[in-house]
């Protein structure tokens, strides 16, 4: 009654893709999109380095790319894809859709992290006569540390959901077998597997990032 | 050394314009600790902001050591920010610093080598009186404590101006009190110009030499605090003066005057050493007239004592003028009190 047609190799597989595409895409979604959050907070009306046209062009940017369903971007994106990675299916095909996905993501996120940070404590660097330069790097983000590990963990559960769309071109990745082998296959044991394995990886990484950002906070 | 000249700010938003600040004169000399009193909205936030400009006149001037700080660059800007100190009602602290850190901060933003900071640090630490405190974290601070980081961060980059803005108003009394001496010294020793705004006059009291009260934007009365205090003229600055000195009689004795003959009420004024002597006995002595003390107080400012009299003279017209004068004569001044009882019998 417990059979299954799958093995436990195609499990691995499956597990380690899954990691990889979140893995790069968070990197290289995070290298995109903090810097896009401090832009859109440094630039926003009353900000350190306040920009209107910058502010104005970004914003609306983020918002478009923020509301279309991943699994439209996916393949809206293709001869993009092809072009970076020159092939549209596979695991690195999936990673630039996923990367265009959660790097607006990220930057929404960075940007309520950082306002959040105490307007009086930039007021206190503005005194000093801090550099707009300085009352990023000196004020402004080490307030806001525990809150972006937060956002990042927000950002990192919301790829792994969209990883399992990734099977649509052949991205592989825990979620792709449970909708190949589970649900079209009628395969109970993986459906119930891939389930479990992801709580596990939810709920670790959502551990991870509360206790890392406690640790910052030191309440 | 500060100068306001004919400084206006307003304030637009979603098309409504608010005049925070309309047409201040003001100034402060070196070694003042220059008070700033007013309920809130008058602007008194706005104007200290100015000083650093961290916020812009929209007309007039702020000159700071002689100079316009609206002809300044950026950079020059900044670098004339690192002479002015300021602390905040909330302290504004970095939470992820530690005291060390929060301290370091201003020297950090000046590119001082590390051992440099840490010597200037400790000598600050030292100062504020929590040298033991340099590894906790702001959240770990008593709110006093948290003042303490604030004004040795405020002074690590040698300014010689401290701006305070509401710095004890999140304060107990006695954290207050504390926080005051220090102010204190640091104009004592240091030699810094100190500028503070307060809701509280108490605050006046304590430390300040000047004072300015504001309302609605304006500067109504400003002074060496003696004379504000002596002789308020404004209806506001007699409700901030009465709250710290006590010069009125109690309503029961104002119910119970009766009006005699020919009596009149007089407020005396008694400053420095005319406070000590014994000038009301020896009016008495060489004037027959009737005196009825109805109130008296004596309060302490700037080290000086003043005295409040209110005494009621009975007796032949041309005596209680008489010993009037010699009042006068003596350094007291003297007013007429009108009394509500008494144009409330006469009726």
């Amino acid at each position: 009654m417990f059979s299954t047609t799958i093995t436990n190799e195609q499990f691995l597989k499956a597990i380690i893709e899954t990691i990889q595409m979140v893995g790069v895409s968070l990197f290289v979604g995070s290298l995109l999109g903090i810097p896009l959050g401090i832009l859109l907070v440094i630039t926003r009306p009353g900000g350190v380095l306040e920009n209107k046209a910058l502010y104005a062009i970004l914003n609306p940017i983020i918002n478009i790319v923020r509301s279309l369903p991943f699994i439209i971007l996916l393949v809206a994106i293709i001869p993009f894809t092809r072009l970076i990675v020159h092939t549209s299916i596979g695991t690195s095909a999936a990673i630039v859709p996923l990367i265009i996905y959660i790097a607006p993501y990220i930057a929404r996120l960075v940007e309520t992290s950082l306002l959040e940070v105490n307007p009086g404590i930039l007021e206190a660097a503005e005194a000093m006569g801090a550099t707009p330069l300085q009352v990023i790097w000196y004020f402004l983000l080490p307030e806001a540390v525990s809150s972006l590990i937060l956002s990042l963990t927000t950002a990192t559960i919301g790829l792994i959901g969209a990883t399992a769309m990734a099977g649509t071109v052949g991205g592989g990745g825990v979620g792709d077998l449970a909708i190949v082998y589970g649900y079209q296959r009628f395969d109970t044991v993986v459906v119930v597997t891939t389930v479990i394995i992801l709580v596990i990886l939810v709920q670790g990484i959502q551990s991870l990032g509360n206790t890392l950002a406690r640790k910052i906070r030191r309440y | 050394m500060i100068e306001l000249k004919n400084a206006s700010k307003t304030f637009t938003r979603k098309g409504i314009t608010i005049e925070a600040l309309k047409g201040i004169n003001l100034k402060v000399e070196k070694g003042d600790i220059f008070g700033v009193i007013g309920y809130s909205g008058a602007g008194k936030s706005t104007l200290i902001r100015l000083v650093n400009y961290l916020e812009r006149p929209t007309e007039g001037q702020v000159l700071v050591n002689g100079r316009d700080l609206g002809t300044y660059n950026d950079k020059e800007l900044r670098l004339a920010k690192k002479n002015i100190g300021m602390i905040f009602q909330h302290f504004n602290l970095l939470e992820s610093k530690k005291v060390f850190d929060n301290v370091a901060i201003p020297l950090v933003l000046l590119k001082k080598s590390k051992s440099e900071i840490r010597q200037r640090v400790q000598e600050l630490l030292e100062f504020v009186g929590l040298s033991d405190k340099a590894g906790s974290y702001p959240s770990e601070l008593s709110g006093g404590q948290k003042q303490r980081v604030g004004i040795a961060r405020a002074l690590a980059s040698n300014p010689s101006i401290l701006l305070c803005d509401e710095a004890t108003s999140a304060l107990d009394p006695q954290t207050t009190q504390s926080i005051l001496q220090l102010l204190k010294r640091i104009n004592a020793e240091y030699n810094i110009t100190v500028m503070i705004i307060t809701h509280e006059m108490s605050v006046i009291q304590e430390i300040c030499n000047k004072v300015a009260v504001m309302e609605e934007g304006r500067i109504i009365e400003q002074g060496s605090v003696l004379e504000v205090f002596g002789h308020p003229q404004h209806e506001t600055t007699k409700n901030f003066v009465k709250t710290v000195v006590q010069n009125s009689m109690t309503p029961s004795v104002e119910k119970s005057l009766k009006a005699e003959n020919g009596s009149l009420l007089y407020k005396l004024n008694f400053v420095g050493k005319s406070a000590s002597e014994p000038i009301l006995y020896e009016m008495i002595r060489s004037f027959d007239i009737k005196v009825n003390i109805l109130f008296a107080n004596m309060t302490e400012i700037q080290e000086t004592t003043l005295g409040t009299a209110i005494i009621q003279l009975s007796g032949d017209r041309k005596l209680v003028e008489d010993a009037l004068a010699f009042l006068t004569r003596h350094g007291v001044s003297v007013e007429e009190v009108e009394s509500y009882v008494f144009d409330h019998n006469n009726e």
